[in-house]
């Protein structure tokens, strides 16, 4: 998302709410009840990319007020690095300041828009600025007051302050206190609810995803609720990558030629791109009848894609899968059974795949049971780099995946094609460049590689659960049988003791009950 | 009353402490890891039928029926419950209906949100169950079915020392009980015996004296023949060598009947040598009586729907079951189910009434008799 063309001749500058108020739709503000999950979800998941980045385990809190009607005043913290007193304005008063963007590593952030556009829908609707307060380790605490110049895209201080952050003026409550971390306030027009499109349902899925980090939500009738750390580790940190050139867009490849400084097409493509060696270089050259030897920036826009069109008939080396951060088959228990408290878990991570020059990389974990409601259909968890996403579940690559395997096979049942049963199913892809279906990102999009690999995930996973769903079933069996046949016993030790003219009932009685518990077997090993 | 007891007693409890030594061996074998009664297969495929002697037999197939295995267990316990209480009721010299039976036997079973038996037609079962296991009857065992049939005649019965006028019952005749093996018929004056399907056609005749006017043993089934009419057919026959006429409705359920009374059924295979007269001959309706007695306007339609439309459903159905049966394979018969199939229609013997009430007893029934007009 730019806020300005690039190229072009007539090129305008359009102001920054006249940009917002026309993207509210892809930027996740159209209404009210929606637009308090974007601005927890952009504030939780910057924080989550900050502990990570710093090796920090994530402490995130969210405390919402309902301060008029249809009005929340909203309040997020984390323990993250903190920022000095540098940053803090541009991060909260530019749109679209930030690390992540254009860089080629997984992340959550790089799904949405950052925590300025919050900002800016807070000024938009109620007019109010935004408070800041940022801490480094071993540094003052800062306060901000920022406001967003729209004219000029520039942050605007209103008021700035250092603060003792054991005085009365540092948010929060008695439990709060971190050494390091950052706390924003906004007032926003927002419609707190339940259900599933919720503050509470989104935190539940990042808890499940993300167990490693504590999670706390205040509603605004003063309910808390705690979702706790179950895990000390934090996966592994994605590496930074360069871009493969079979999955680059022309766009992308337009602005790094005009970045670098490669002095010819041919070290460009070998600085620039993974996998490109001097001898694939001057291949792709070949192929798209350009000099080597040309400077990258004399290349003329059509032949930046006739270089690109050469590059897809070359043979490349697949993208290294070190810049993928999956959460791992440990983390993917332990977060469903925190949250579900199920009877089984299962959990399958892929090996990573590659989709048009794209790693990526799957994984599955299915719950059941236990304090899982059987409410007819199973629950869908779907995530994009750990980031939950709730919307446009029918559209999404998962719920493909999903209705594509036969659930029959593990002994579950099925309507439909829609598996039955107290199931949740939470899928994850992990990739550096998710592919949505629609600027909004809310759902993956149906591409063949990634169906086939969830598919076959869930397959793995669904065997597993299969199992144990038939082992449990043939225990019942055993179970029932040895009870019942037991209370016979107890009839039938008088009756053939009657019959048979002699002998003691209870030591028949006795007898047969010691036949039913040989023949018990719960294993079902016989 | 005084007590009953029966010749058989002694051979029955035997049979009963025989399959209670059998269990109560299983369980003293320390090898022994299951519980098992044999039984004969009483499915239809275990049914022969034995040309010679006309009647239904059982095969020779047995099965085995385990506790151990959870669709057996139930009938498994409930059968030592039945058996244990037989051996009670010949000892204690009482007998006791089925229904009784289910009452007696009936409780929540300790430890489980269950009955010993759910209902009659779980008990009923288990008692057919036990015969074949034991080689018994159920009279032998002292139960017996409720009572249904009746009987008018020429015949004088001691039934346990009370002697009964058989001509003298009035107009409801002699019930037949369940258990009929005891009585002992000390004067005999029939020439024949009729057993007649309708109660109501029962009536007409004890209303035109038929019995005593033809000298004739007149025997009401009302319906499907219970066992003990069946049984009393069959004495009355074996020891009193009195030929058996049948009288039915010419329809498929008459002509069942007649074909359970003659041969005996599919789910007392084993019991027909006592239950079956293979000797016994239907005298009407036959499909003939229609042209003959001019009854065309008042045959009945029969019911559902023929194989050509849809079918064979209802009577076109049973028409067709009994028309396959292999001892229904004579032409006389034939040509009856054919004739109802391609006719459509059915006639009941009180069809006979549009030619006046007492034409049954004046001139249909003695004329074919007398011309010895029979199916056989």
């Amino acid at each position: 998302m730019e806020v300005e063309e690039q190229e072009g001749e007539d090129h305008r500058e359009i102001s920054v709410a006249e940009f917002f108020e026309k993207n509210k739709h892809l930027l996740g503000f159209e209404n009210p009840q929606k637009s308090i999950i974007t601005v927890v979800k952009e504030a939780v998941d910057n924080s989550l990319d900050a502990c990570e980045q710093d090796d920090i385990i994530p402490e995130v809190q969210v405390l919402i007020d309902e301060v008029g009607d249809q009005k929340c005043r909203v309040e997020l913290r984390d323990n993250a690095i903190g920022m000095d007193a540098e940053t803090v304005p541009k991060v909260f008063g530019k749109l679209l300041y930030g690390s992540k963007f254009h860089k080629l590593q997984q992340s959550r952030g790089q799904q949405g828009i950052g925590i300025s556009a919050s900002a800016m829908y807070a000024q938009l609707t109620t007019g109010e600025p935004v408070t800041v307060y940022s801490k480094e380790e071993g540094e003052p605490c800062n306060r901000f007051v920022v406001r967003m110049d729209t004219e000029a895209n520039e942050p605007e201080i209103i008021e700035q302050e250092e603060v003792d952050p054991e005085g009365d003026e540092f948010p929060g409550d008695q439990d709060y206190y971190f050494d390091h971390g950052t706390s924003i306030e906004m007032t926003v027009e927002a419609k707190y609810t339940r259900g599933h499109h919720s503050v509470k349902n989104y935190l539940k899925h990042t808890a499940i995803m993300n167990p490693y980090a504590r999670i706390v939500l205040r509603e605004p009738d003063g309910n808390k609720i705690e979702y706790p750390r179950v895990a000390n580790e934090l996966p592994e940190k994605p590496r930074e990558i360069k871009p493969h050139l079979h999955g680059v867009e022309l766009g992308v490849v337009m602005r790094m030629i005009e970045n670098s400084d490669a002095r010819t097409v041919s070290s460009f493509l070998q600085q620039e791109f993974t996998r490109v060696g001097r001898k694939s270089a001057v291949n792709i050259c070949e192929e798209a009848e350009i000099d080597d030897g040309r400077r990258p920036n004399t290349l003329e826009k059509d032949e930046v894609e006739t270089l690109l069109n050469a590059a897809d008939r070359t043979n490349l080396q697949n993208p290294p899968t070190d810049c993928l951060s999956p959460a791992g088959e440990d983390l993917l228990l332990k977060g469903l059974e925190k949250e579900l408290n199920p009877e089984f878990t299962t959990a399958v991570t892929r090996k990573p795949a590659v989709y048009g020059g794209n790693p990526f990389q799957v994984e599955v974990g299915l719950a059941w049971g236990g304090d899982i409601a059987d409410e007819g259909s199973f629950e869908e968890l779907r995530y994009a780099n750990k980031v939950p996403l709730l919307y446009k579940k029918s559209s999404c690559v998962t719920t493909k995946a999903i209705e594509g395997v036969d659930w029959s096979r593990y002994n579950i049942s099925q309507s439909g094609s829609r598996p039955q049963g107290p199931l949740y199913i939470s899928i994850h892809i992990a990739s550096v460049w998710v592919p949505f279906t629609s600027e909004g990102k809310e759902a993956v999009a149906n591409y063949d590689d990634i169906r086939k690999e969830m598919k076959l995930a869930l397959q793995e996973a669904g065997r597993k659960l299969g199992r144990y769903i038939k082992r449990q079933e043939r225990k019942e069996i055993q179970e029932e049988k040895k009870r019942k046949l037991t209370s016979y016993a107890t009839e039938m030790g008088d009756a053939i003791a009657e019959l048979a003219g002699d002998g003691d009932s209870e030591e028949y009685e006795t007898e047969i009950k010691r036949m039913v518990q040989k023949d018990y077997d719960p294993e079902g090993l016989k | 009353m005084p007590k009953r007891e029966f010749d058989s007693d002694d051979q029955t409890l035997d049979k009963l402490v025989r399959l209670g030594r059998r269990i109560q061996e299983q369980l003293e074998d320390e090898t022994a890891d299951d519980l098992e009664i044999e039984t004969p297969v009483r499915s239809r495929t275990n049914v022969l039928y034995d040309e010679d002697e006309g009647r239904l037999k059982l095969g020779d197939s047995t099965s085995t029926r385990k506790f151990l295995n959870m669709s057996q267990a139930r009938k498994f316990m409930q059968t030592t419950l039945v058996a244990s209480k037989a051996k009670e009721l010949i000892q204690q010299g009482s007998t006791a209906s089925i229904r009784e039976l289910y009452y007696q036997l009936k409780h929540t079973i300790e430890g489980l949100d269950e009955n010993t038996f759910e209902d009659q037609d779980e008990s009923n079962p288990v008692v057919v169950d036990l015969e074949a296991a034991t080689g018994t009857i159920r009279e032998e065992l002292h139960m017996f079915a409720e009572t249904k049939g009746n009987l008018f005649g020429p015949l004088v019965i001691n039934d346990a020392g009370d002697r009964i006028d058989c001509m003298n019952m009035g107009t409801s005749g002699l019930a037949i009980p369940s258990i009929v093996d005891h009585y002992e018929f000390e004067e005999c004056n029939a020439d024949y015996v009729l057993v007649v399907e309708t109660q109501a056609l029962v009536n007409r005749l004890v209303e035109e004296d038929y019995h005593e006017k033809e000298d004739a043993i007149i025997i009401g089934a009302g319906g499907q023949p219970s066992r003990g009419t069946r049984r009393l057919v069959n004495i009355l026959h074996g020891r009193l060598d009195l030929p058996v006429y049948v009288f039915t409705d010419a329809d498929p359920y008459g002509y069942y009947i007649y074909s359970v009374l003659k041969s005996g059924s599919m789910s007392l295979a084993n019991q027909s040598d006592r239950l079956a007269t293979p000797s016994a001959r239907l005298v009407g309706m036959t499909m003939e009586d229609i042209e003959e007695y001019g009854l065309h306007h008042v045959t009945e339609n029969m019911k559902g729907k023929p194989e050509d439309s849809g079918g064979p459903t209802k009577d076109y159905k049973r028409a067709r079951d009994v028309k396959d049966y292999e001892w229904m394979q004579q032409d006389q018969w034939q040509r009856q189910f054919q004739k109802m199939l391609d006719m459509g229609v059915r006639v009941e013997q009180q069809a006979l009434a549009s030619q006046g009430l007492e034409f049954v007893a004046d001139t249909y029934l003695p004329e074919k008799i007398e011309n010895e007009e029979f199916l056989d």
